[in-house]
């Protein structure tokens, strides 16, 4: 049993959908429980879930958070155990209309539940920043803002930084999606220093565009869980093992290219007057 | 300018889209970062009138307090013509000069 005072409590939140939370959540998971870390992840997006999904366990739910809130089950219960990786759990979502008498409380009572027996609680954020929202970071001590380097999806995790801020959630750290190498050298895609300028947030990890990804929710095996070494499965890893307070050198998109046109593209970038 | 921006003038071609994204999420982000609403404003108006006032008579009705959003910065302009300073109320000084009283800027 640990302390649930030194349980870790993430939310991961972008504000936008569709810009890589539950992809990021299924894949930190994995890693963190890799290394030995107690790991839950909890599904806050209850009206619109896919952790499970991801994850490959939706054939396996029982029980789920609405059960546990209302006293029906017990917490053993409705977890939901990875196979491989038996350091994982998932607390599933309940049925969306929960939604209707779901309160920050409760989730902050699911929240200390949890942290009796698990090191870190990783918590998928719904997209928006609405009820659903709030009943999240309720649970959730510190954030990681995930954004791609696109002007909605900035502008809509600004909004969420402010909103964190105002929640008193710290530390916020950034994760940087789907960067694509050969735009940004074509400086046709935000660079990365103009969003980490932009947001004022550090950032802890930077993942390629990268197909795999595609593949792997295919088949509800994230990317850390076979030892891919694909570009973004690479990324996932560097983010759990600098969670875990390892010093990982961010990748440069710049270095992440080889050849004549890399060549050109930076000789292009030179400043002339 | 870069040796890409210099070469896309001399084709003509419109300049890399980057730099563009990056200028107009500073100017919406300045906007949404002071977001107050109305009701927020209103009250902050009344009460900086209220102190205004205790220092000088001020027209209420031509008074005004609002957000500006200029090179990137967001700005308190308030607009408070005086009618006279209270403490020496004389006659002849009720003049309807117009003068901004002061300007707040926020980062």
């Amino acid at each position: 049993m640990s302390d649930s005072a030194v349980t870790r409590y993430i939310l991961i939140c972008s504000g936008k959908g569709g810009v890589g939370k539950t992809t990021l959540t299924a894949n930190l998971g994995i890693a963190l429980a890799k290394q030995g870390m107690r790991t839950a992840v909890l599904d806050a997006d209850f009206g619109l879930r896919n952790l499970d999904l991801l994850l490959g366990l939706e054939n396996r739910i029982v029980y789920t958070a609405q059960e546990v809130l209302t006293g029906n089950c017990r917490l053993e219960q409705a977890l939901v155990k990875h196979k491989q990786e038996p350091n994982l759990a998932l607390l599933p979502a309940g049925n969306p209309r929960m939604l209707e008498w779901l309160k920050p409380d409760d989730m902050q009572k699911i929240a200390a539940m949890l942290g009796e027996s698990f090191d870190i609680v990783l918590i998928d954020c719904p997209a928006g920043i609405e009820d659903g929202f709030k009943n999240a970071v309720a649970a959730a001590k510190e954030a990681i803002v995930i954004t791609t380097p696109e002007v909605s999806a900035v502008r809509d995790a600004d909004r969420v930084i402010g909103l964190l801020n105002t929640h008193g959630v710290k530390p916020i750290q950034l994760v940087l999606n789907r960067v694509r190498p050969k735009m940004m050298a074509n400086q046709e895609m935000l660079a990365v220093d103009d969003v980490t300028d932009i947001l004022a947030l550090p950032l802890l990890g930077l993942v390629l565009e990268d197909e795999q990804v595609i593949v792997s929710t295919n088949r509800g095996e994230p990317l850390t869980l076979n030892g891919s070494n694909s570009p973004a499965a690479q990324a996932y890893s560097n983010v759990a093992r600098r969670i875990c307070g390892e010093d990982v050198p961010l990748i440069d998109p710049a270095k992440a290219r080889k050849g004549l046109r890399a060549k050109l593209g930076h000789l292009m970038q030179t400043k002339i007057f | 300018m870069t040796l890409r921006d210099f070469v896309n003038k001399l084709l003509g071609r419109q300049p890399a889209s980057a730099a563009t994204a990056k200028e107009r999420l500073q100017l919406v982000l300045a906007h949404d970062r002071s977001d107050l609403n109305p009701e927020l404003l209103e009250q902050m108006r009344r009460e900086i009138l209220e102190v205004v006032s205790r220092y000088v008579e001020i027209d209420l009705e031509e008074g005004d307090v609002s957000l500006e959003t200029e090179d990137r910065v967001t700005a308190l302009v308030a607009n408070l013509p005086i009618k006279r300073a209270k403490a020496k109320a004389t006659e002849q000084e009720r003049s309807e000069e117009e003068t901004p009283v002061w300007t707040a800027v926020q980062g």
